[in-house]
């Protein structure tokens, strides 16, 4: 059953050139979203890690969120091309090592989608409250 | 070219030792990497530039101590180097296909000596073998029944033979520039020889009719193996899949790292988890313990096993040296093979088919997945 006072937790690896900008905008365009986002701001979505969203899945984050500039339109040309291809496998990996890949997005967020991001955290919030808590959350032998 | 190396007295070792030995004498290869007979019945891989130290060769011992990949890559990597003829079984030379691609090899002064392989044992079971206890004639004796046993009965293996054996569907590899091919003949009779036309020239070889059984041995043993492989992965999977998981089947990980030093697609220099990252500080296991109540240490296991996934499973080539490591027994082989068999679908790779393919995270097509991120 799911609490209905679980709150989850999303953190979310931001792109400084695009989404990251996108989420200030909401900020300063004073757009409400829920609070349950921790962001992280790294240079490029290419410089997400994959073992920043594994570390963060198995301590009990209810949503990893990656967010990155549109196919395209890249700061650095090609770094989300090369995120979108390492988040095909990551995900892929996790659905086979038996964990929930849905609680890992990836969503292309521009410097002008304030909208679109506070709506992607609505988005997300909610569908994390539907799953449920990660139970990477008291699964203390990982 | 196709043709025989006759052998005598039913020494097929020897008839092989004569071939490589003229590598050597006729200068095609400045050195040969092969497995050797130590003093002390042990095999291992060796560097033999004195073709009269090929007496001691013996690449038909059905032992795989290590994968020869990483090795033929340290004696390629960098220059100077010399020409070396690298003696291989097809998991090996599938490694070095993607150990070159990650810049860890070079096949430009190497000369590829693919062996048909049908399969090795443990190395403390390769040891405890009566064929070690005998000669070395009994020991070659051991591995030629093996291919005979791979011809006639290919659905019922020795049962001694290592886990990643018994379900490798790629028992032989294409791309060598000589293949000592042991399948599909008698190799008390003779042995067949696929080789590039110039090599075979500078050796005096010429085209010879061969026996055509060779294809038909193959395929039926890959469709053994293969029926094999999907029984393990369907075994696994529903372990990963179910309650388990990877926590589940690696709960027993005592984080040695054996599975990690094997590994030959495993190549960084200094791995992550052995770097400064990971040495947390004491209130940083304090803080993980309140939060989550208790916290496994050593810290990050899973993780561990996660990110070496991320990090090499779309190369995985299935040698099984992961679970011939590992301590605790566990089924690591046949975890990356099932998540790589599923990863590379995804990205239509096969690792160690060809040096001009790159690798699915070093390359990209601007309108693919267009669906994801959207």
């Amino acid at each position: 059953m799911t609490d209905t006072n679980f709150e989850p937790k999303i953190i979310a690896f931001l792109c400084n050139w695009c989404t990251y900008t996108g989420a200030d905008l909401a900020g300063t365009s004073r757009l409400q979203y829920p609070p349950n986002v921790r962001i992280i701001r790294l240079m490029c979505s290419g410089a997400v890690d994959p073992i920043y969203v594994l570390k963060a899945d198995l301590a009990g984050a209810d949503g990893i969120l990656i967010g990155g500039c549109h196919p395209g339109d890249c700061h650095y040309q090609e770094g989300n091309y090369k995120a979108r291809r390492r988040v095909v496998a990551m995900k892929e990996i996790l659905k086979n090592a038996g964990f929930d890949e849905d609680r890992v997005w990836l969503r292309w967020i521009s410097a002008s989608e304030g909208a679109r991001f506070a709506d992607t955290i609505r988005e997300m919030t909610a569908a994390m409250k539907e799953k449920g808590p990660n139970p990477m959350k008291t699964m203390w032998a990982v | 070219m196709k043709t025989l190396i006759p052998v005598e007295n039913g020494n097929t070792l020897k008839a092989l030792q004569g071939f490589l030995k003229r590598l050597l004498e006729l200068g095609v290869v400045d050195a040969l990497m092969l497995p050797l007979r130590t003093p002390f019945g042990t095999v291992t891989p060796g560097v033999v530039t004195d073709p009269d130290w090929l007496g001691e060769a013996d690449p038909l011992a059905p032992v795989l101590p290590s994968n020869g990949a990483t090795l033929a890559g340290k004696l390629s990597a960098r220059e100077p180097r010399a020409k070396v003829g690298v003696v291989l079984r097809a998991c090996e030379l599938r490694a070095l296909v993607e150990l070159t691609k990650m810049q860890q090899a070079s096949l430009a002064d190497l000369v590829l000596i693919a062996v048909d392989c049908a399969g090795t044992y443990s190395v403390p079971g390769y040891q405890r073998s009566a064929s070690v206890q005998n000669t070395v004639v009994s020991g070659q004796l051991s591995a030629v029944s093996l291919y005979a046993d791979a011809a006639s009965k290919p659905d019922a293996p020795d049962p001694n033979l290592r886990a990643a054996c018994k379900i490798c569907e790629q028992p032989v590899f294409d791309g060598a520039q000589i293949a000592i091919e042991l399948l599909g003949v008698d190799p008390a009779q003779e042995i067949r020889v696929t080789i590039a036309d110039e090599l075979g020239a500078k050796l005096d070889l010429s085209e010879t009719a061969v026996p055509s059984g060779r294809a038909t041995v193959v395929e039926k043993l890959v469709a053994a193996r293969t029926a094999a492989r999907d029984a393990e992965f369907a075994a696994i999977r529903a372990r990963l899949e179910g309650p388990e998981g990877v926590p589940g089947v690696f709960a027993a990980c005592i984080r040695c790292h054996n599975c990690m030093e094997v590994c030959p697609i495993c190549y960084c220099k200094q791995c992550v988890f052995k770097s400064a990252i990971f040495d947390h500080e004491p209130m940083q296991f304090i803080g993980w313990a309140k939060q989550k109540g208790a916290y496994r240490l050593p810290s990050d296991t899973m993780l561990f096993h996660l990110t070496r996934m991320n990090h090499m499973a779309l190369s995985c080539v299935g040698c099984g040296m992961c679970t011939e490591a590992c301590p605790a027994e566990l089924p690591v082989g046949l975890v990356f093979r099932a998540v790589n068999q599923r990863l590379d679908a995804t990205f239509e790779y096969v690792p160690g088919r060809s040096v001009d393919e790159p690798l699915p995270l070093v390359t990209f097509k601007a309108d693919e997945w267009s669906d994801v991120g959207e």
